[in-house]
C-alpha cells in the first residue's frame, strides 16, 4: 500500500529551483511582452472619428469635449483590456502597454486621456 | 432503512456555476438524484441583441471563463457564414492552434481538480504548474491568459512570429515529456485507481439516450467528435485521431482527457511546423445581411452550439448558446443513482462542469426529522476519510 521514496525525485528536483512566488509589489513580476495592459493615447494623432468609443464592448471609452475637440477618455475601472480600441483606431493613436498594476484607492480612479 | 434527502448547492460566492442537486440516500447509497439548474442566469442572450458584432466578439468570449476561445470561434464562424467569407488559411491554422491550447490548459486544470477531489493534492500542484506554461504562451501570443480577444470576424487579430513559434515548440516538447508522468499516474497510482475505477459508469446506450457530449461521451466508448465528424477551422487538414475508452467510468474520462492532451500537443506541433504563409485576416463589412447560421465546435468539455439570426443591421436579432455542461448534466443525474455518497464529488467533477458547487450539503433525516448541514469541504473530507477507512477494512 505505502511506497516510501516514490516522491523523492520530484522533491529533490524542486530543492534546486527558485520559488515560483514573488513578493509583489516589492519585487517586480513582469508580464509577457505581448500582454495587453493599460493603453497609451497619442493626442496628436487622433482625428476624433469616435470608432474606439463605438466599438468598446464595456463602454469604458467615451468621447468627451477636451479643449474644444472631441477626444476619447478611457475609464480603466470599466475597461476589460480587449484591445478593440487599438484595433479600431484608423490612425494608430492608441497603443496597449504591458502595465497591469492599476490598484487604487477610492476617488483615485485611473483614467487615460 | 430511513431515506435521507441531501440538497447539494446551489451556490458559493467563490465558484462559477451554481447548481442544486437534491440527492435521496438510503444508508450510503444514492437512490434518487434531481438536478435543478438556472441559478446562474445572467441574461446574456438578451444583452447580445443590444450589442454590435464587433462588441459581441468580446462579449461571447465571456460566456465561459475557461473555454472562452471556443465560444468566440463559434460566433465568428456564424458571422463569416452569413457574410459568405472564409478566413485565409494562416488565420484558420492559428485559430485551430488556440483551440487546441485551450483544450490542453482546460484538461490540465480538470486533472488538478480531479486530484484535489480524490485527496491527491500533489497532482493538483503538478498539473497546475505545467498549465502555467500554456497560459504564459497565451499571454505572450494572444495578449491575455484566459480572455484572449484573439478571434475576429474574418480571421485572427495577431500574427505569430518565428521566435514565438520556436518558444511554443519548446514548451510543447516539455509538456509532452511531462504527460508521460501523468499517464503513468492515471494508469498506475493506487489513489487514482481506487477512487475512479468502477465509479460513475455510463453505458454506451445510456450515453446515446441522454445525449452526453465531449470526453464523457468518448469515455462511454462512442467515437464522436465535432472536430472529426463536422470539421471546422483547419481540423480537416491535419492528422489526428479521436480518443475513446471502453471502461465507461470516471477512470475512462481521466484516460481520455490525458490522451487528448497528448493528441492536442502533437496536433499543435504539426500545425506550428506547417503553418501556411500569407494573411491572417480579411476585412469584413460592419453590417451583416439578413440570414441565419448554426455553428458547432468541440469545446474542451464537449459540443458547443451557437445559433445566430441577423436582420441586416450591425446588431443580431437573436444569438442562442448551448454550452456543453447543459448537455452533460442529464447524465450526471442518471449516473448518481446507485452510487455511493463518497463518490458524489468524483462523479460530478467527472464531467468537468466548471464547478464544485457543493457549497452547502443539508442532510435531512425524514424519520427522525433532524438535519445537518455540510459544506463542500466537509463532503470532500467525508469522501476521503470514507475511502481511507475502506482501505484498511
Amino acid at each position: 500500500m505505502k511506497r516510501p521514496g516514490v516522491m523523492i525525485g520530484a522533491v529533490l528536483g524542486r530543492l534546486t529551483k527558485k520559488p515560483v512566488t514573488v513578493l509583489f509589489p516589492f519585487e517586480e513580476s513582469p508580464a509577457e511582452p505581448g500582454y495587453r495592459g493599460q493603453m497609451n493615447f497619442d493626442n496628436d494623432k487622433c482625428i476624433s472619428c469616435g470608432m474606439c468609443a463605438k466599438d468598446c464592448p464595456s463602454f469604458a471609452c467615451v468621447m468627451e469635449e477636451i479643449d474644444g475637440k472631441k477626444r476619447p477618455v478611457f475609464y480603466l475601472d470599466r475597461c476589460m483590456f480587449c484591445g478593440q480600441c487599438e484595433e479600431s483606431c484608423p490612425k494608430d493613436a492608441i497603443e496597449m502597454t504591458t502595465k497591469y498594476d492599476l490598484a487604487h484607492l477610492p476617488g483615485d480612479e485611473p483614467i487615460v486621456k | 432503512m430511513a431515506k435521507l434527502t441531501i440538497p447539494i448547492g446551489p451556490q458559493h460566492p467563490a465558484l462559477k456555476e451554481p447548481e442544486k442537486f437534491m440527492i435521496t440516500v438510503e444508508g450510503e447509497t444514492v437512490v434518487d438524484a434531481d438536478v435543478r439548474i438556472g441559478h446562474m442566469h445572467r441574461g446574456l442572450e438578451k444583452m447580445f441583441e443590444n450589442r454590435t458584432y464587433m462588441q459581441l466578439i468580446h462579449a461571447t468570449e465571456r460566456i465561459c471563463g475557461i473555454c472562452s476561445f471556443t465560444h468566440s470561434t463559434n460566433f465568428c464562424q456564424n458571422v463569416e457564414y452569413i457574410l459568405g467569407t472564409d478566413p485565409p488559411p494562416r488565420g484558420l491554422y492559428l485559430r485551430t492552434i488556440m483551440n487546441e491550447w485551450e483544450r490542453i490548459h482546460s484538461h490540465l486544470l480538470w486533472l488538478g481538480i480531479a486530484g484535489h477531489e480524490m485527496g491527491f493534492d500533489t497532482l493538483l500542484m503538478w498539473s497546475w504548474d505545467d498549465r502555467e506554461e500554456i497560459l504564459n504562451l497565451f499571454e505572450d501570443i494572444t495578449g491575455n491568459r484566459v480572455t484572449h480577444a484573439y478571434n475576429t470576424i474574418g480571421g485572427v487579430r495577431r500574427d505569430i512570429s518565428d521566435a514565438q513559434i520556436q518558444r511554443s515548440l519548446r514548451v510543447h516538447d516539455y509538456l509532452l515529456e511531462r504527460m508521460d508522468a501523468y499517464v503513468h499516474v492515471a494508469l498506475n497510482e493506487k489513489t487514482v485507481l481506487k477512487r475512479t475505477q468502477g465509479v460513475g459508469i455510463l453505458t454506451t446506450e445510456d450515453a446515446k439516450r441522454l445525449c452526453a457530449v465531449g470526453p464523457r461521451l468518448r469515455a462511454s466508448n462512442i467515437s464522436y467528435d465535432v472536430r472529426k465528424n463536422d470539421p471546422y477551422a483547419a481540423y480537416d487538414q491535419i492528422p489526428w485521431e479521436v480518443i475513446t475508452c471502453d471502461t465507461l467510468d470516471v477512470h475512462a474520462q481521466l484516460v481520455v482527457r490525458a490522451l487528448e492532451i497528448i493528441e492536442a500537443i502533437k496536433m499543435c506541433k504539426y500545425m506550428l511546423e506547417n503553418l501556411p504563409a500569407g494573411d491572417i485576416r480579411i476585412k469584413v463589412p460592419r453590417k451583416v445581411p439578413e440570414g441565419e447560421a448554426i455553428s458547432r465546435t468541440e469545446a474542451p468539455r464537449g459540443e458547443d452550439l451557437h445559433y445566430l439570426k441577423s436582420n441586416g443591421t450591425d446588431k443580431p436579432e437573436r444569438l442562442k448558446v448551448r454550452a456543453p455542461t447543459l448537455a452533460n448534466i442529464l447524465n450526471v443525474a442518471h449516473v448518481l443513482k446507485g452510487a455511493n455518497i463518497a463518490d458524489v464529488p468524483m462523479i460530478v467533477a467527472g464531467i468537468d462542469p466548471c464547478m464544485g458547487c457543493m457549497d452547502r450539503v443539508l442532510i435531512v433525516d425524514s424519520e427522525k426529522e433532524t438535519s445537518r448541514v455540510w459544506d463542500r469541504e466537509q463532503l470532500r473530507k467525508y469522501s476521503i476519510d470514507w475511502y481511507e477507512k475502506e482501505a484498511f477494512r
